[in-house]
């Protein structure tokens, strides 16, 4: 394929297929508990109709407000752009785009933290600062994961690392336990069970849903949509890091990024939500799992 | 002393008015706390209009043991004082609260002396200003206000908490959205619409409030329900009870995000809630229960099918908890929140489950039994940690008491009549009725002037109790925690309001 052909490919998944990713998740929520469920294309439907909408804004709120949904959708959109969807070389990639990707989703998570400040109100205010705290402890996890992606590979962009994962001096038990923490990176940025209820509607309770509930319309047509590319983005590294060589073959990622919605989906329809101080626990669980990791791919490679 | 204790009565049972004399308020105040001292819970707290400018005051309280109800009255002027029992009493708190607001004598020395159901200053100055909340003030102490407008589809009802981070430090309950006036509309309306009134009280409390009220009524009138009319009373209150029980920990498992839980329980309250609505063609139980009696009757080929759909429920009820309650992530989340200490539960007067998940054995199934609960008795199903896990617990064992109960009594249902109509209301009586619906002890008082018609009558749903021993519970959690708790309780708005 190419880079041209490859990069209409890449933008393509990318803007059409995360909300399928939500649709797949509610559909295994909704079989696991006997119901029906929605359809799978409902997170289209409501995407089209949010935008169809007005928005709502409060007397209170300032420019900050208004851009946290766009720069939330940009910085997602634009990390999205940093993988090896389409082809080996992803169609914005350098040395060290792992930082990039991390702070773009750190950018995201920033504006919608400002913006839920904004606002003014309490429950806003608690939301944002749980998001602070929980991400705080979740970007080492993300960090040290990468890092002993890029030790292991030998390379410092997500390309070349997402690429070398099945390279003879890759190793492997390092690997697994950086998608380990990979996975619970995912469920904290998403906001899924058992870090966060995307379902639930008690404000008191929630980490992310509270952070955007001033939001209305395109706004939130915005909100829901970069949460949903998002998952898709945080599912297909994990899918790509899990089983190396899925790199580059836009078909089979997507599967396995599906395939990580499928596993998203039983998690919630079997266990509870953690109660929110132990979430800390969970998070740095995550960070010694990545620094296991870490250490065991400097000791190999040491002694190799 | 003077005479001012009546002789020891039984719910359901009327006084005659000359029975219950009327002290000094201060003999009176000496008597109430002598019999709570005794170990007599306060079941009530009364004021009503006793001529011109005066009011009586009339407190209830119940010796669970013995199954004995004590009556105290007196006479206080309405713009008068009489002093508060609420530092002795705590669960007077609201009582106390609710007469000074509605009936103008004031409780003097009461800590918190508050509107409870109003929202404006009431005429007259007041000892804390409406509008205000107890409030902390220190570094890193919030403040959060929820409602009275909720995300969900429940009613509204305030709530104001006092945070130091995460922590909740003081939690303040304001109530009064829903307050409709029932104790007056009842003494007005004709008895068809007071049935009505009942069943509406707290609308999944139907069945509880109508079955207190025609008690009320049978009581002052003195007839007494045909044995099967008595029977299918009581079904009907179990089926109430266990729509509610199943209902509330399908919640408490949507509240932790568990979702097997949230559904199949679920869905098994509709089941329990079908039966409802194949005895009495209403989900909630309307309309089944008259004074007298029951409307509609459980043919044989209904109890085929009952019996047959309760063996179902209960195979299903026990398969859903076993899994919920083995869940590692669901009993991290119940165990050690929420906890409401025994001695607080005591102090507070709480009643229902809630009291028994604290320890407190009280049930007025077994303590005041009325209808059917004289002769087949359910055991009082209690735990002592007092926790969410506990109430989910209590909840979880009295289903499956009930469905036990349930299956045996369509089992051997007495023949018989439906119906004995009860004839005029006896002047000058006064009568109290406990029936243990699903969230507690509900207690309705009703009194008769001397031409023999209805002058007086209260509600005291479980709820009114209760709501206070939430805000307790809440005491050093999560605030994060708060909906669950909330659940853990599940009280009514409608109920404490009228």
């Amino acid at each position: 394929m190419n880079s041209l052909a490859a990069g209409v490919v890449h933008v393509l998944l990318l803007v059409t297929l995360p909300p399928l990713l939500m649709g797949v998740i509610g559909r295994i929520k909704a079989w696991m508990a006997g119901r029906t469920g929605p359809p799978l294309l409902q997170p289209y439907r409501d995407i089209a109709r949010l935008l169809r909408k007005g928005a709502v804004y409060s007397r209170t709120v300032t420019w900050v407000f208004v851009a946290g949904p766009a720069v939330s959708l940009a910085s997602v959109f634009t990390a999205g752009l940093l993988l090896p969807l389409a082809s080996v070389r992803a169609p914005m990639s350098f040395e060290g785009d792992l930082v990039l990707f991390a702070y773009l989703l750190a950018l995201g998570r920033f504006f919608t933290m400002a913006a839920a400040l904004d606002t003014g109100s309490s429950f806003e205010g608690m939301g944002a600062s749980r998001e602070a705290a929980f991400s705080a402890l979740a970007e080492p996890a993300l960090f040290l994961a990468l890092a002993t992606l890029a030790v292991t590979t030998g390379q410092l962009s997500l390309s070349e690392i997402l690429g070398g994962l099945d390279a003879p001096r890759a190793v492997l038990p390092a690997i697994l336990l950086s998608a380990a923490a990979l996975s619970a990176v995912l469920l904290a940025e998403n906001a899924r069970i058992p870090i966060d209820d995307p379902a639930t509607h008690l404000e008191l309770t929630m980490v992310h849903e509270v952070m955007v509930l001033d939001h209305s319309g395109p706004d939130l047509a915005m909100i829901e949509y970069a949460s949903a590319v998002k998952l898709f983005i945080t599912s297909t590294l994990l899918a790509a890091v899990a089983v190396p060589g899925l790199a580059g073959r836009p078909v089979a990622l997507a599967a396995g990024a599906l395939g990580v919605a499928c596993i998203v989906g039983l998690v919630e329809s079997v266990t509870a939500r953690l109660r929110l101080p132990r979430v800390k626990q969970f998070l740095i669980g995550a960070s010694a799992l990545g620094a296991v990791a870490l250490a065991t791919t400097m000791f190999t490679r040491g002694a190799a | 002393m003077t005479s001012v204790k009546a002789e020891p009565g039984r719910a359901g049972q009327p006084w005659t008015m000359g029975e219950v004399t009327s002290a000094s308020p201060a003999a009176w105040r000496e008597a109430v706390l002598g019999e709570h001292g005794r170990g007599g819970r306060l079941v009530g707290l009364f004021a009503w209009p006793e001529g011109p400018g005066a009011r009586t005051l009339v407190a209830i309280l119940s010796f669970d043991r013995r199954g004995r109800l004590a009556i105290h009255r007196t006479r206080v002027p309405a713009d008068g004082e009489f002093t508060s029992l609420t530092p002795v009493i705590p669960g007077a708190q609201a009582f106390e609260r609710e007469i000074f607001e509605q009936q103008g004598p004031r409780p003097a020395g009461h800590p918190w002396l508050k509107p409870l159901l109003r929202h404006e200053d009431p005429e007259g100055a007041t000892g804390v200003a409406t509008g205000t909340f107890f409030r902390v003030e220190g570094d890193g102490v919030h403040e959060v206000a929820v409602g009275p407008v909720h995300a969900g589809i429940i009613e509204p009802g305030h709530f104001r908490f006092q945070c130091a981070g995460e922590e909740v430090i003081h939690l303040e309950i304001h109530l009064g959205y829903q307050r409709r006036g029932v104790e007056a509309l009842m003494v007005s309306a004709s008895p068809a619409r007071r049935l009505a009134l009942a069943e509406s009280i707290a609308g999944d409390a139907s069945v509880s409030h109508a079955t207190a009220h025609v008690e009320a009524i049978e009581g002052l009138s003195g007839v007494e329900a045909p044995p099967r009319a008595q029977a299918i009373r009581a079904l009907a209150l179990e089926l109430e009870r266990l729509a509610s029980h199943a209902g509330d920990l399908g919640a408490l498992c949507g509240d932790v995000g568990y979702l097997p839980g949230a559904a199949w329980l679920g869905r098994i309250r509709g089941d329990f809630l079908n039966l409802l609505l194949e005895l009495s063609g209403n989900r909630l139980g309307r309309g089944l229960i008259v004074p007298g009696g029951v409307r509609f009757d459980l043919d044989d080929r209904l109890r085929a099918d009952f019996a047959r759909r309760i063996g179902a429920a209960t195979r299903d009820l026990e398969e859903v908890c076993d899994l919920a309650f083995s869940e590692p992530s669901v009993l991290s989340r119940f165990e050690r929140t929420g906890v409401l200490s025994g001695q607080d539960a005591d102090l507070l007067g709480v009643v229902g489950p809630a009291a028994r998940a604290s320890g407190c054995s009280r049930d007025a199934r077994a303590d005041h039994p009325s209808g059917l609960y004289r002769f087949a008795h359910i055991a009082v199903t209690t735990a002592r940690e007092g926790d969410v896990m506990a109430r989910a617990m209590v909840r979880r064992l009295e289903a499956s008491r009930s469905l036990a109960f349930l299956a045996e009594e369509i089992d051997q249902l007495p023949g018989g009549p439906l119906l004995e109509p009860p004839g005029p209301l006896r002047p000058d009586a006064l009568v109290i009725t406990l029936v243990e619906g699903w969230r507690g002890e509900t207690a309705h008082l009703a009194a008769t002037d001397p031409e023999g018609s209805l002058a007086v009558y209260r509600v005291v749903d479980p709820s009114f109790h209760n709501w206070f021993a939430l805000a307790v519970a809440m005491r050093g959690g999560q605030i994060s925690d708060f909906p669950l708790c909330n659940k853990s309780f599940n009280l009514s708005y409608a109920g404490h309001d009228r």
